[in-house]
């Protein structure tokens, strides 16, 4: 390994590194504002001065390649005078604005100027000011205070994949702005106020809401997608203030979606917070004994095929396992926590995960869309697909129109017929498909929702296994789970009758076959009312809770502990960061009251024993954090042809997927907003 | 005094005629193909021997340049960016070769181009150069006519395609990143170094970018011999130059003259001396505005080369000699260059971007007798923060012209600017206190 000089203390680095992490290895801190891990190189703060041997410059060790044999100073006296001197520019035109700074506090400005700023200022003009510009309704700006690092910029085009962020302008007059004062049309875009080192971007929902010394962070995970990404919950009281992205490389690397950021202020909104009971027609409040009661009777009165449950999109395993331990006691066999009737197989774990990894996609050569729009489904992994698409181009291939991906990608047909000529290696896309070495398919639930969505999967897991891309050291079969308690469903046995895909139970929903329907978190699944005897119990006040006749107030996922299995079948704990409003008790203490008044004594007496239990039941479950063990298995499946269907792939309502979503204000915003850029866009 | 038959440009004043034909009277593509037929090995260690150093200001010499192009085409192509974009103020000599002299370019293009193993040679000229970029348009048509240029150019079995490009006119995409930049279509920001252009240059190949006037020179270094040229004027500082004379003199004027000839000579040979004479000279600026400027007690003895110019505090840069006489008012006509400095900074890089409107605010203040001396020494600071710190050379470029002023005329400023200070240092204020309500 090559070995550099830094202050004296040799060090050893690895080949294409900089001088600036290079450094970092030896322990020493370079100040830096425009450098960031994940982003290009740009080397215009030129705060991370640092003397080499034989330069008479100070160097930006951010840019400089590190070199074997290199000399690096960074406490001298010329590294010092040129940051402070750089410093002291930075500082000429920025306002005094610290005291109703939101950044106050997080500003890396800030803290720098500590070390490196003079404590008077000797910039006696007048000071610059640019306008504000207009970024949506997620980033609030205050362009004076901006420094010009381009962060923002870089994000925006390099991995966000949208070019509305730019510099406009020259010298002082150079401006960061979205050029016609547009939103950013990413999902990813409040994460440029993560990255902003000032306060020039910073949040609008959050705009001072607090400070970040008051609130109380919590380490945990999100459930409005699939990803599971890693979060850090911060709240204030009872009252969850903003949400922030946890560094998990093998996830959502230091970013998370703006709905994973901000669908944070529906938890304050429409929530349940008594139980409730319908008299004549209308809800009114009531108390836990009284609805318990009217739910025995209704439940004894009711013919138990009669009687079915549902579960969320937003459920823990432990919730799960203890509705399903309830409808096992009460022997009720119709159940399901699908919203719409996709084909899962659940006979092995490696049918409903994604195989390959989340980080796999960086390593990736080929892959192939089947009815998914990773964009809007799971924003974190089409994050990954354009990372790996950036730095190697990969040809990406989609049965389906899913609209704009954020990279290129080649459509090749939208129907099944399609697929069966990549199977049979007749497609466009299969020369590539039979070069590559780390092949990846992502089949969506839009086309394991078809009628042939069973044939579908089931054809092309044989045909991989067939190619050899089913194996130990690569699986290219991977399933875009949308929800996050899907995985976690399916690995409990939550599901019944995979093989007619449940269906009769949705056409008993649909018809209105049912006497008594219990759901549990769940807004989602298509159900209009008749005369069915509706349980919901939930956190919000959302579509079921209006059909309801018994509402169960419960807990939102930051309100209470429990367990995830996302879509990559990692095991992940969301940790309790608030507590529920007014009377909500946690769902497992709900069955329990229910299993209690049946006089079950099959009950929880701990939440310990609870959560041991549910991990006792899941199949081949990881440890935390860790991507599952799985066996693969070479049984055929008894398999029938394609039938002749288009694969169109459902349009998510982003912003409104779910039920803390919809009830947020800032989501409804930014829905807003798209659907204008929409209209604006096709000139209807 | 240069002599007639040393000169290489002859028709500088256009007195000859600008077209093919007039220019092969003046032996302009008279053996190119056996040059070309030398080798590229050849060329490269005959520019190396006339120790040519590149005309645009920084004075690289350009037989090194070269030779760090890889030996071999790779998977990449390689490219010829001829910098046309001569935003320097007072500089106007690549102006007069494109309009008189466009064949010397466009067959040192050829001949460069095949030293670097390019197929392509793009000349990126300001916007503001129309008409002399319309001219060489028309030359370039000539010589693709006459199949000088185009396949199998000269008969040299070397294809090569010149393309101009017209910039927007920005003073920093004379900077060969930020050329490179505009050239592809984006903001023209330099870009960091290392990797140099001549590894990873326009659209990530290897590209070599030279000044217009490095290029046209090649041609006849390669006909007369590295030799020859070496023989004139200093050792690592030879050849002739074309030095723009412009200011306060009688006759400004654009003059090839060899290296190293004094500065007195310079001016009052060719550009009818100062206005007002000699002993009215107040200063010059030897190699455009972004050099120090040079007191006239200096002035008596100074030889215009890069060498005993950096010895002199200032430099060659592009040989735009600006004479100042004592009719002026240094300090503002330095208010002046600094804003055109504020004006033409990128924006992309701190010290510059902050740097240099500020220089100019104290300059414009120092001007008019306002500031105080404490300012002065601000100033001085606030050029010493930008020099050095920048991506690229324009900090140096904005700060080196202040400094110089400082270095030489800061009595001139203490005499106008001899206020105290608002807070006086002997005045004990307590730090929280509010600094501008304070009595003067």
């Amino acid at each position: 390994m090559p070995k550099i000089i830094i202050n004296n203390k040799e060090i050893e680095f690895e080949n294409g590194m900089t001088v600036l992490q290079a450094c970092e290895l030896a322990g020493e801190e370079i100040p830096r504002f425009c450098y960031h891990e994940r982003l290009s190189i740009a080397g215009n703060c030129r705060m991370c001065l640092v003397e080499m041997e034989k330069s008479s410059k100070p160097i930006a060790s951010c840019a400089m390649p590190a070199t074997d044999g290199m000399k690096i100073k960074t406490n001298t006296e010329m590294v010092e005078k040129a940051r402070k001197g750089v410093m002291e520019f930075l500082l000429a035109n920025h306002p005094l604005d610290c005291p109703v700074c939101d950044q106050g506090g997080e500003c890396d400005l800030q803290d720098q100027s500590l070390y490196y700023g003079f404590d008077k200022s000797r910039f006696k003009e007048n000071k610059r000011e640019v306008k504000d510009k207009y970024m949506g309704p997620l980033i609030k700006t205050i362009m004076t205070r901006c420094i010009h690092c381009t962060r923002c910029v870089r994000f925006a085009t390099e991995i966000g994949g949208v070019t509305e962020i730019g510099a406009i302008g020259r010298g002082e007059n150079m401006e960061i702005t979205t050029y016609l004062e547009k939103s950013m049309e990413s999902e990813l875009s409040a994460n440029v106020i993560d990255l902003c080192p000032v306060g020039a971007l910073t949040s609008k929902p959050y705009a001072f809401e607090a400070r970040p010394w008051e609130l109380k962070k919590t380490e945990t995970i999100d459930v409005m997608d699939g990803v599971g990404s890693n979060i850090r919950v911060d709240t204030y009281g009872w009252e969850v203030k903003r949400i922030l992205p946890r560094l998990n490389d093998n996830i959502n690397e230091e970013w998370i979606s703006d709905k994973t950021r901000y669908a944070c202020d529906g938890l304050l909104k429409q929530r349940l917070d008594k139980p409730y009971k319908r008299e004549n027609g209308k809800l009114v409040e009531s108390n836990w004994d009284e609805v318990i009661d009217i739910i025995y009777s209704k439940i004894n009165e009711t013919e138990k095929s009669k009687i079915a449950g549902h579960i969320g999109d937003m459920q823990s395993l432990e919730t799960i396992n203890s509705f399903k331990s309830l409808l096992e006691s009460l022997n009720i066999n119709n159940y399901d926590f699908r919203e719409k009737p996709f084909y899962i197989n659940p006979k092995n774990k490696i049918n409903y995960i994604f195989n390959s990894s989340i980080k796999g996609i960086e390593k990736s050569d080929f892959i192939l869309l089947i009815g998914s729009n990773p964009r809007l489904e799971a924003t974190m992994v089409n994050a990954r697909i354009r990372k790996n698409f950036v730095l190697k181009k990969t040809p990406i291939f989609s049965i389906g129109d899913a609209g704009d991906l954020t990279y290129d990608y080649k459509i090749i047909g939208n129907k099944t017929e399609d697929i069966k000529k990549f199977l049979n290696n007749e497609s466009q896309a299969s020369k590539i498909f039979l070069k590559s070495k780390y092949p990846i398919i992502i089949i969506g639930e839009s086309a394991l929702q078809l009628a042939s969505g069973r044939s579908i999967f089931e054809n092309l897991k044989k045909f991989l296994i067939e190619q050899n891309f089913i194996s130990d050291k690569w699986n290219a079969l991977n399933i875009l789970i949308q929800n996050a308690s899907t995985v976690g469903a399916i690995d409990l046995d939550f599901l019944k009758d995979y093989k007619k895909n449940n269906l009769e139970f949705f056409d008993n929903i649909k018809n209105n076959k049912f006497k008594l329907l219990y759901f549990v978190g769940s807004d989602n699944l298509d159900f209009t009312k008749k005369d069915e005897f509706v349980i919901y119990q939930g956190s919000h006040g959302d579509h079921r809770a209006q059909a309801a006749d018994i509402i169960l107030p419960s807990p939102a996922f930051t309100e209470q502990n429990g367990l995830f299995i996302n879509l990559e079948g990692r095991l992940q704990k969301s940790v309790k960061s608030s507590y529920p409003p007014g009377e909500a008790k946690e769902d497992w203490k709900i069955f329990n009251l229910i299993h209690q008044k049946f006089k079950y004594n099959n009950i929880f007496n701990s939440f310990k024993e609870l959560r041991d239990k549910t991990l006792n039941k899941v199949k081949n479950h990881s440890d935390f954090g860790l991507l599952p063990e799985t066996k693969i298995d070479k049984e055929d499946s008894d398999l029938d042809n394609l039938a002749d269907e288009t694969i169109n792939i459902n349009e998510l309502d982003y912003y409104f997927s779910n039920s803390v979503a919809r009830s947020s204000k800032t989501m409804s915003e930014c829905r807003s907003v798209r659907l204008k850029n929409i209209k604006n866009k096709t000139g209807t | 005094m240069l002599k007639e038959e040393n000169k290489i440009f002859k028709n500088l004043y256009n007195n000859l005629g600008w077209t093919l034909e007039d220019s092969l009277k003046r032996d302009d593509w008279s053996n190119t193909k056996e040059i070309i037929s030398k080798g590229r090995e050849w060329i490269i260690n005959e520019i190396k021997i006339s120790e040519l150093r590149g005309r645009g200001g920084a004075g690289f010499p350009t037989g090194v340049k070269w030779s760090f192009s890889p030996k071999k085409i790779g998977s990449r192509p390689h490219y010829l960016v001829i910098n046309a974009d001569e935003s320097e103020p007072g500089t106007c000599k690549d102006r007069d070769i494109m309009r008189f002299e466009p064949q010397k370019l466009i067959e040192g293009c050829l001949i460069s181009s095949f030293a670097v193993n390019a197929h392509t040679c793009y000349i990126y000229i300001r916007g503001e150069y129309y008409n002399e970029g319309k001219r060489l348009q028309k030359a370039i048509d000539e010589a693709y006519e006459k199949k000088l240029i185009g396949k199998n150019a000269c008969n040299t079995g070397w294809d090569l395609d010149i393309h101009i490009h017209f910039g927007a006119g920005a003073y920093i995409c004379g900077e060969e990143t930020a050329l490179l930049e505009s050239l592809e279509g984006n903001k023209g920001q330099p870009r960091l170094k290392p990797p140099f252009p001549a590894l990873v240059g326009l659209y990530g190949c290897p590209t070599i970018v030279n000044n217009v006037e490095t290029i046209a020179v090649v041609p006849t270094i390669l006909r007369k011999g590295g030799k020859w040229f070496s023989s004139i004027g200093r050792p690592k500082n030879t050849g002739t130059k074309i030095f723009c004379i412009s200011g306060n003199v009688n006759t400004p004027c654009n003059v090839e003259e060899e290296m190293g000839i004094s500065l007195k000579d310079l001016i009052e040979k060719h550009a009818g001396g100062v206005v007002g004479g000699w002993k009215n000279l107040q200063a010059v600026i030897p190699g455009g505005s972004s050099m120090p400027l040079i007191p006239q007690d200096m002035c008596e003895t100074l030889k215009m080369d890069f060498d005993s110019l950096i010895a002199a505090k200032s430099g060659l840069g592009t040989a735009a000699v600006i004479v100042i006489n004592k009719d002026q008012d240094i300090i503002k006509f330095m208010a002046r260059i600094a804003k055109f400095y504020k004006h033409e900074s990128c924006g992309q890089c701190t010290p510059c971007r902050e740097g240099s409107g500020w220089m100019w605010r104290i300059l414009e203040r120092t001007a008019k007798g306002e500031a105080t001396h404490k300012d002065i020494d601000l100033l001085s600071d606030v050029t010493k923060q930008i020099e050095g710190h920048t991506i690229c050379a324009f900090g140096e470029g904005s700060a080196w012209p202040v400094q110089g002023l400082l270095r030489h005329f800061r009595k001139e400023i203490d005499k106008r600017c001899f206020s105290e200070p608002v807070i006086k240092k002997r005045r004990n204020v307590p730090y929280l206190v509010d600094q501008h309500l304070l009595e003067k």
